[in-house]
């Protein structure tokens, strides 16, 4: 269970979003410029909101009262637009980095079927593949949300409906909170539980 | 013909270049990615020894570090200590110099790779000692390398702030360029040419192999992606 109740100024307008959600898939949904990555940079603890109040599981990660929780012991997975894989690690490396346990991080790889590019350098495998391998490597950290920052945006169509049948699988199977930042409606309407649409910061 | 100067240049150009190097990096990591007042003015500070001339920095470390200037004086003081005309003061002076060269190249190395990838490690749980050294240092290696072999080649090429704050003792503080400065000045042409060679010979080789090196090992961040 996530609560969020944050207000951030930004430079152009102020980031003001409230919701709560369980372990469903909530899809932001906004123009480009809207503050739906602030939004999931302030959840990962990467940026700090205002004010406000965020609350995982009980565990409240950000508030008025309190020093916020550092990202690093926030354990929530983050997939960047562009991915953010290590360039100079090896497949393996990059999912092991912070992998709470190599056996379930191998079940993890078995599941997305990237077992033949775990010797690989990321420069070398095709975006669809970049995909499942930071999908892989945000799962290994056994997150407790996940946060996708329009992960599917530079693949082509037929790569991008493999991958969202495998992030519903993998979410499934998971059982956390997941977050998905798109502008593709399509994309929006297919993957949420919920969607929200926000503009200029606000949610409508 | 002693072999003292190659030995000096090698030993005050080695130290200078680690001190450089190590915080060349601190700073240029601490400082080329935050966004404060006087940031451009600080930088410029910085950089200053790059454009003036080595005499004037020289000049400027006599005034500090001469037994009237507020930290020559210190040292005097306390420790009975003068700094000035050692190889000590060699070392400062050739830091000094080089550091720019050093600082410039971190912060460039710093700024060649995608933030986010630092971020994922910060989100992985990795503490920020581990990302530097996992994922920051390594990616900016290539860049790094780069600045300690200018460094290490502009440190040892140092004369006119050595001059001016170390002297020209021979076996203290006379490192090559200055050595080959008084066999010119005494008319000693043979050993002038000897040790025109081997300077040549050091800044060749290890402008050489850095650009082997670069060629075969660096692979950019951003190849196919």
């Amino acid at each position: 269970m996530l609560t969020v109740d944050i207000k951030k100024t930004l430079k152009t307008f102020t980031l003001e979003l409230s919701f709560t959600m369980t372990n469903e898939v909530v899809v932001l949904f906004g123009p480009s410029g809207s503050g739906k990555t602030t939004t999931l940079q302030c959840l990962s603890g990467l940026t700090q909101p205002d004010q406000g109040l965020i609350d995982l599981n009980g565990r409240v990660l950000f508030s008025n009262r309190q020093k916020p929780v550092p990202v690093q012991k926030r354990g929530i997975g983050y997939v960047f637009q562009d991915y953010a894989l290590f360039p100079h690690m090896t497949v393996k490396k990059n999912i092991l980095y912070g992998a709470k346990n190599a056996d379930e991080a191998m079940n993890i790889v078995d599941t997305l079927g990237i077992q033949h590019l775990l010797e690989v350098y990321p420069n070398n495998i095709s975006g669809g593949e970049k995909q499942r391998v930071a999908l892989a490597r945000a799962f290994a950290t056994e997150p407790s949300l996940l946060l996708l920052d329009e992960p599917f945006s530079s693949l082509d169509e037929q790569v991008k409906q493999e991958c969202h049948r495998e992030l519903l699988r993998l979410h499934q199977k998971w059982q956390i909170p997941v977050i998905l930042v798109t502008h593709d409606y399509e994309e929006a309407e297919k993957l949420a539980d919920r969607m929200i649409h926000i503009n200029k910061g606000r949610s409508r | 013909m002693s072999y003292s100067p190659l030995f000096l240049s090698l030993k005050i150009a080695s130290i200078a270049t680690i001190i450089v190097f190590v915080v060349g990096i601190a700073l240029a990591r601490g400082i080329s990615r935050k966004v404060f007042p006087g940031k451009s003015i600080v930088e410029s500070i910085i950089l200053l020894p790059l454009v003036l001339p080595p005499t004037v920095v020289g000049f400027g470390l006599l005034y500090l570090l001469g037994v009237n200037g507020p930290i020559g004086q210190w040292l005097l003081d306390w420790f009975e200590y003068k700094l000035v005309f050692t190889w000590v003061a060699a070392v400062i002076a050739a830091t000094v110099v080089s550091f720019p060269l050093m600082y410039q190249s971190a912060s460039a190395a710093f700024q060649n790779y995608d933030r986010n990838v630092e971020n994922a490690a910060l989100t992985m749980g990795a503490s920020r000692i581990k990302v530097f050294f996992t994922i920051s240092f390594p990616l900016a290696w290539p860049g790094l390398l780069a600045g300690l072999v200018l460094t290490f080649a502009r440190a040892l090429g140092e004369f006119g702030a050595t001059l001016m704050v170390a002297g020209n003792i021979p076996g203290a503080t006379s490192t090559i360029p200055l050595a080959i400065y008084s066999a010119v000045e005494a008319g000693r042409m043979e050993q002038a040419y000897t040790w025109v060679i081997i300077i040549i010979a050091l800044g060749f080789s290890s402008v050489l192999w850095l650009n082997w090196w670069t060629k075969r090992n660096v692979i950019s961040p951003n190849q196919n992606s």
